[in-house]
């Protein structure tokens, strides 16, 4: 992403049609050849999520011992087998372990398994799940993550995007109001960020469920869940209350303190005190001097946040009972649940690459210095 | 190196990185003073320990500091042995019938305003065939005297206090530890302590020349010392100390260890170009796509949750991200300095180059973030533990916390179990943190001043 110069003023209208040929090919070769990258580092990084969530056959062997041992403990308390004789049994055991084991598909070698898995995954075929199914009964897997999804997207964006907006609007005041009192505050409280959202999410429980009483200890929704329409989202609302607060509190004085610094240091730039002699009012000089320029790295921080969405926060989820992403990610691993896993980690795979790939148009849109495909 | 330890010297000029750096040695201290006085063997076996080794201590008991914020001064437990001269007055004699006869006196003040859980006795008895005889009698502090229990000692044998029935018809009907305590005055229907001194005497007679009895008297308050107890009756302070040197080294190796490697892959990529630069950048994004938490806990999960494997595992995933992009630019600008190519120039080996020319370059740039990298690993282990995959074996903070929510502790109202392990993680947290940011505007040019 090297900022190349534009080319000097070309005026002869032949030059311009070559030019913009020129600049087809370009941008053709390099969204070509980008996109095979970024498809190769997919297919790379889900293989390897695959094959971690194999642990090189030691799950395959937790899972064969569990199907046998869950078999074996179902005939013994069942009465209808209690007269079978024992070689009858153990052949029978055998048969249905058998018939268990092609069902999970552990009748067939890791390795041809795992390409299965890997092309299926890339088709976005996610296929049925293992153990785990969604709270309507079904197994496939793309229903066990939609019904999770909407909890996930609640929590998080209501979070992210406050703690985004938020951080941009008071660093940007902040940058100009270097040094006052708010100003050192913000960069006083900066290193308690280094504490995760669930951290303070048990701080938050402990004074506002436990102690005080006001909000509920977690969990999406009162139960029995009140009538549909309003109470319904009232209920939502104060369950969703402390774990955006935790989500927020983690990080919002060490963004405040990044966009600030970085606010500052291109508010020094000379073209800013040019602005600021000729009389520009503050507004002016906020939007049109130190955003602009700034604009490539919010626009990126704001795509990863958009990412970030979509993941959940496993632990936030765990201590607040929230029943999103992060928590079926967690259940999905407790249970061995690889095509969960792995759907999991090609949507997310996916998303990221697609990101990446889009942030290079959009530097180029909103920054006339960048090219795409300029750099060399 | 001149100017590097000048940079140190203007940390005086920030506060808080003097604060910072006073947790940080206070944080080695304690790190030291627990593995001085728990041994490692011994850290573990008192974590994994049962009833053993923790009969003596109540079962969640909030630590005795609590009495100082509360106007209800509830009782602390307590320990006295016949065996500590102490705890207990003991005198031998032969009596009239010619056996011999201990008498070991226990005084206790007990001036709170609630009663305690329990009292028990721990006998231990060293006989050949006839076992000693021991008689408890209780004395209240306005004089009273009740007889508790007669018994003859086995090798072990526990007297619970709550659980004797004969006791409880001899106290009037009421449960045992009211009956004991009860201050006379205000009857039974709203019972009150009786505040002052109480004597516990138990006779213990022997009938053979080499028997003996020792006997301990063990009081269940609500509280207990200085950090409490858990629901399998654990001191709380054996993690809290432990959870130190556990926290400490894991952030510390972490962070260190993962960004001298990143610093060292950087340089040389950076140094041969080519192919190798190309594919640490591709690592880089590879690594970018792998799922960092879930991986970890599909580790923890699957395979082992041992402090160790988790901090490989981590520092694996942890040396190919943005960090190593940063270096990179920076080593590219190095490598163009003269010095370099006057190294060159005379010959200088690869190797010489990287490790001796470019990498101590950028060693002052390495440093902040090494300080700011290590709260994230600390709370990552923490983070681990507080979803059941920490160490099996080693009592550390994050599964203090861990235990606690299993066990419903903030709806059970037992603050302290979350609140003692979550201090330290946050002291811990915030003091290197407050390190890394002075460090980080005292060495990058660019945040001078900001």
């Amino acid at each position: 992403m090297s900022a190349e110069s534009q080319p000097l003023e070309q005026t002869s209208g032949s030059v311009k049609a070559k030019a913009t040929v020129s600049t087809l090919a370009r941008v053709g070769k390099y969204t070509g050849s980008r996109l095979i990258t970024l498809f190769i580092t997919v297919v790379i990084g889900v293989y390897l999520t695959i094959l971690i969530a194999n642990m090189g056959g030691y799950v395959d062997n937790i899972m064969r011992g569990e199907i046998r041992e869950g078999i074996a403990m179902r005939l013994a308390r069942d009465e209808n087998y209690k007269n079978m004789a024992p070689e009858d049994r153990t052949a029978y055991v055998a048969t249905l372990v058998s018939q268990e084991e092609t069902r999970m598909g552990l009748d067939r070698p890791f390795a041809v398994r795992s390409v299965s898995f890997l092309v299926n995954a890339l088709q976005l075929k996610l296929g049925r799940a293992i153990n785990m199914t969604s709270d309507s009964g079904s197994r496939l897997v793309s229903l066990i993550i939609l019904e999770r999804l909407p909890a996930t997207l609640l929590l998080m964006a209501t979070s992210n995007l406050i703690l985004f907006f938020a951080a941009i609007l008071i660093a940007l005041s902040l940058s100009r109001r270097y040094g006052s009192f708010v100003d050192k505050m913000v960069v006083g409280m900066s290193p308690t960020s280094s504490a995760p959202p669930w951290f303070y999410g048990i701080f938050m429980i402990l004074i506002f469920a436990a102690f005080l009483k006001w909000l509920p200890f977690g969990g999406m929704i009162d139960s029995p869940p009140p009538a549909e329409g309003l109470p319904y989202a009232l209920s939502v609302l104060k369950h969703m209350i402390l774990p955006v607060s935790a989500l927020i509190l983690s990080s919002i004085f060490i963004s405040i303190y990044n966009w600030r610094t970085f606010f500052l240091i291109y508010s020094s730039e000379d073209y800013v005190d040019m602005a600021k002699a000729k009389g520009l009012t503050d507004k002016d000089l906020e939007r049109r001097y130190i955003l602009r320029p700034t604009l490539p790295t919010i626009i990126t921080s704001f795509g990863l946040l958009l990412i970030g969405i979509w993941t959940g926060a496993i632990i936030t989820e765990t201590v607040f009972q929230w029943p999103g992403i992060g928590r079926a990610t967690f259940r999905a691993i407790g249970l061995y649940d690889t095509p969960v896993i792995v759907g999991l980690t090609i949507i997310y795979a996916y998303m990221l690459a697609i990101t990446v790939f889009l942030l290079d148009f959009i530097y180029a849109l909103v920054d006339p210095r960048v090219k795409v495909g300029g750099s060399k | 190196m001149k100017s590097f330890l000048n940079n140190l010297r203007e940390l005086r000029r920030y506060p808080s990185s003097i604060a910072a750096l006073f947790i940080i040695a206070g944080l080695f201290a304690v790190a030291a003073y627990a593995i001085i006085k728990y041994p490692y063997s011994e850290a573990v076996r008192l974590w994994r320990g049962g009833e053993e080794v923790w009969y003596q201590n109540p079962r969640n008991a909030p630590p005795l500091w609590t009495n100082w914020f509360s106007e209800i001064k509830k009782p602390v437990s307590f320990v006295l042995s016949s065996e500590r001269e102490d705890d207990s007055q003991k005198t031998t004699f032969v009596n009239e019938k010619g056996n011999n006869e201990a008498q070991i006196v226990y005084t206790f003040d007990y001036n709170y305003d609630e009663f305690p859980q329990e009292i028990i006795f721990y006998f231990a008895g060293n006989f050949v065939d006839k076992q000693p005889f021991a008689s408890i009698m209780w004395t209240t502090p306005d004089g009273r005297e009740i007889r508790v229990a007669d018994m003859g000692v086995a090798a072990k044998t526990t007297y619970r206090f709550s659980q004797d029935t004969k006791l409880e018809r001899r106290v009037g009907r009421i449960p045992v530890m009211q009956g004991l305590f009860l201050d006379p005055e205000f009857g039974t229907e709203k019972p009150v302590v009786l505040k002052g001194t109480y004597k516990v005497v138990v006779d213990v007679l022997t009938f053979e020349p080499e028997s003996s009895a020792s006997a301990e008297l063990v009081l269940h308050g609500s509280l207990h010392g200085w950090a409490g107890t858990d629901h399998q009756r654990r001191d709380l302070m054996v993690p809290l100390l432990w959870g130190t040197p556990i926290a400490l080294a894991f952030g510390l190796a972490a962070s260190v260890v993962t960004g001298v490697l990143t610093m060292i892959i950087a340089a040389i990529g950076v140094w041969y170009a080519g192919w190798v630069d190309e594919l640490i950048q591709r690592i880089t994004e590879i690594n970018l796509v792998l799922p960092f938490l879930s991986i970890l806990i599909m580790v923890g999960t699957f395979y082992s949750r041992s402090i160790w494997t988790i901090l490989g595992v981590t520092i694996l995933l942890s040396i190919f991200t943005g960090a190593i992009k940063g270096y990179r630019a920076i080593f590219m600008q190095v490598k163009e300095s003269t010095y370099i190519e006057a190294a060159r120039a005379y010959g200088a080996s690869n190797t010489r180059i990287i490790f001796l020319y470019l990498i101590p370059r950028i060693i002052p740039l390495l440093i902040p973030g090494l300080v700011s990298a290590i709260p994230a690993y600390v709370f990552l282990e923490a983070s681990l533990a507080v979803l059941g995959l920490g160490d099996p074996v080693l009592p550390t903070w994050g599964k203090v916390i861990n235990d606690a929510q299993n066990n419903n502790a903030l709806y059970n109202g037992f603050y302290y179990w979350i609140l003692e392990p979550a201090v330290p993680l946050m002291i811990t947290g915030l003091g290197f943190a407050m390190l890394g940011f002075s460090l980080d505007r005292i060495f990058n040019p660019r945040l001078r001043g900001l």
